[in-house]
């Protein structure tokens, strides 16, 4: 059912854990759905530093959770907002359709940290001003 | 373990078929010496079939091409037959789709359909059963033992509540039949679905057994074969390895029920006691011999199928995530559990091939899965991290 991209993945997760002192985290989907994802990103000169996940879902859900963190780390914000579910799904040669819409969430995840990490940055900002 | 799902057929029953591909290939319905000799196969086939349930005769069963058949035979067959009577249909929420849909299905038609909850081991609340029922009341279709969790469902009790009313009882026996002994005669049954390849029959084989003076429509109409009850020309060969398959679970059920008895409660045992939050679904000690359905908190069931599958070890999962559609099954739900509790249940069911050491296998092997995937997932409370 899966390819062997995705195995991979699932067997050996790329940066799984929390970051205690992340700079933005982010949480998308429903433990009733069965899928639910947090990204945890470290953020220098807006630059990915460090990114980890935490994951309950499927074998798509955790791979998919693991390339999305593989793709971002290193990134600029900018180019990590850039990073869509398709691109996610292409580079882990492709997931079952069905899979397509309830467990690709990690991109989304991505983009949720991004935004914390900015909103707290606005915030701080503000306090400075 | 996962021979729920599907089984090898009995080299016994492939052996019993081959001679009605290859040399007599005859017509029941034809009077020649070929076609006669295929009669006969048909009616020892049936007979051993009947002996399996105890039935009261022979005739009493119907070849169909499978459970679902027989299921949506008794079902809309008896509905449709006695409409002038009454056309409310009881059922549970732990059905089998062959049950639920076309008792659905005849909801578009007029009829009206109840389905009974369960209690949180999957047995039938037979208070409700005793509401429901009225003199509208024609049909009560029950499982006998539910495919997912096992629990078996008190039947004898159900037809004595069934029988005050003018009603006929269906039972889906397509999991339990061959499994553990079935005496429609002692329960009280009138209509009974039976499924080949859950005994080691071939696939595309199974019955309904209808009880003598129960009157019900066809499905399909044709020749009359079947007593008009299922036209076209009967599937000898595969219902020749049915009765064979039949006549070998009847013989051989005391020595695999006792077998496959222990290697359950030892699973059971083995899964349960390593790891906190994890559970039991179904009932305890009333369920079927091969069935161990557990669920483990703050995981998901996909998850722990793929890692037992990258360890040589097959199973199903509860999770809407290993299926075609999006939602964990029904089953789990109607005993109660949420959502997110129902995905991350995993079944194993056990046959004949396994033994102690597979058992033992895959006891050893869980508590490192379970381990690394709570270890993923944010649900898992601070107290289980290591």
């Amino acid at each position: 059912m899966y390819s062997d991209k995705v195995m991979e993945h699932f067997k050996n997760p790329k940066n799984t854990g929390e970051i205690p002192d992340a700079d933005g985290v982010g949480t998308v989907g429903n433990p009733v759905c069965g899928d639910l994802m947090t990204m945890y990103i470290k953020v220098k000169d807006k630059r990915i530093t460090d990114i980890k996940f935490k994951t309950f879902g499927c074998g798509a859900a955790i791979a998919t959770s693991s390339m999305t963190t593989d793709m971002a780390k290193g990134k600029t914000l900018e180019e990590a907002l850039k990073i869509t579910r398709a691109d996610v799904a292409t580079s882990l040669g492709g997931l079952p359709p069905v899979k397509m819409h309830c467990s690709n969430l990690a991109a989304d995840a991505l983009h949720a940290a991004i935004k914390d990490y900015n909103k707290k940055q606005e915030a701080s900002n503000e306090v400075k001003k | 373990m996962d021979y729920a799902a599907g089984k090898p057929v009995d080299p016994r029953a492939i052996e019993a078929m081959l001679p009605y591909m290859k040399t007599s290939y005859g017509n029941p319905s034809s009077l020649h010496v070929a076609g006669q000799e295929a009669k006969r196969a048909l009616d020892e086939a049936r007979r051993k079939v009947a002996e399996l349930i105890n039935a009261e005769k022979a005739e009493s069963i119907i070849f169909t091409s499978g459970a679902t058949e027989s299921n949506n035979l008794a079902i809309k067959g008896a509905a449709n037959r006695n409409k002038d009577r009454g056309t409310k249909i009881i059922t549970s929420r732990v059905e089998h789709m062959s049950v639920v849909n076309p008792v659905k299905f005849l909801t578009t038609k007029g009829f009206e359909a109840v389905f009974l909850p369960v209690d949180k081991f999957g047995t039938l609340d037979l208070d409700s059963l005793q509401k429901e029922l009225n003199d509208k009341t024609t049909l009560v279709s029950i499982v006998y033992a539910n495919g997912e969790i096992g629990t078996i469902e008190p039947i004898r009790e159900i037809s004595k509540i069934v029988h005050t009313k003018n009603a006929f009882l269906h039972v889906d026996a397509t999991v339990a039949a061959g499994q553990v002994p079935i005496d429609v005669k002692a329960l009280g049954v009138d209509l009974l679905t039976i499924s080949s390849n859950d005994m080691y029959g071939p696939k595309g084989v199974g019955a309904l057994y209808v009880k003598d003076g129960i009157r019900i429509e066809p499905l399909l109409h044709g020749g009359g074969q079947e007593k008009g009850l299922r036209s076209g020309t009967e599937n000898i060969p595969s219902i020749v390895a049915f009765g064979k398959a039949a006549e070998i679970v009847k013989q051989e059920m005391q020595t695999h029920l006792e077998k496959l008895t222990k290697l359950r409660d030892r699973l059971i045992e083995g899964l349960l006691k390593p790891l906190p939050y994890t559970f039991l679904n179904g009932h305890p000690t009333n369920r079927l011999p091969d069935n161990v359905s557990v669920r483990y908190s703050f995981i998901e069931g996909e998850s722990m199928l793929l890692s037992l599958e990258m360890n040589g070890v097959s199973v199903s999962s509860g999770s809407a995530c290993a299926s075609k559609t999006l939602e964990p099954s029904h089953v789990l739900l109607a005993t109660g559990l949420k959502h997110e509790e129902a995905h991350g249940s995993i079944m194993f069911s056990l046959g004949r091939e396994n033994s102690l050491e597979d058992v033992e296998y895959v006891i050893g092997l869980m508590p490192n899965i379970i381990k690394r995937l709570r270890a993923m997932s944010p649900l898992t409370p601070a107290e289980l991290k290591e």
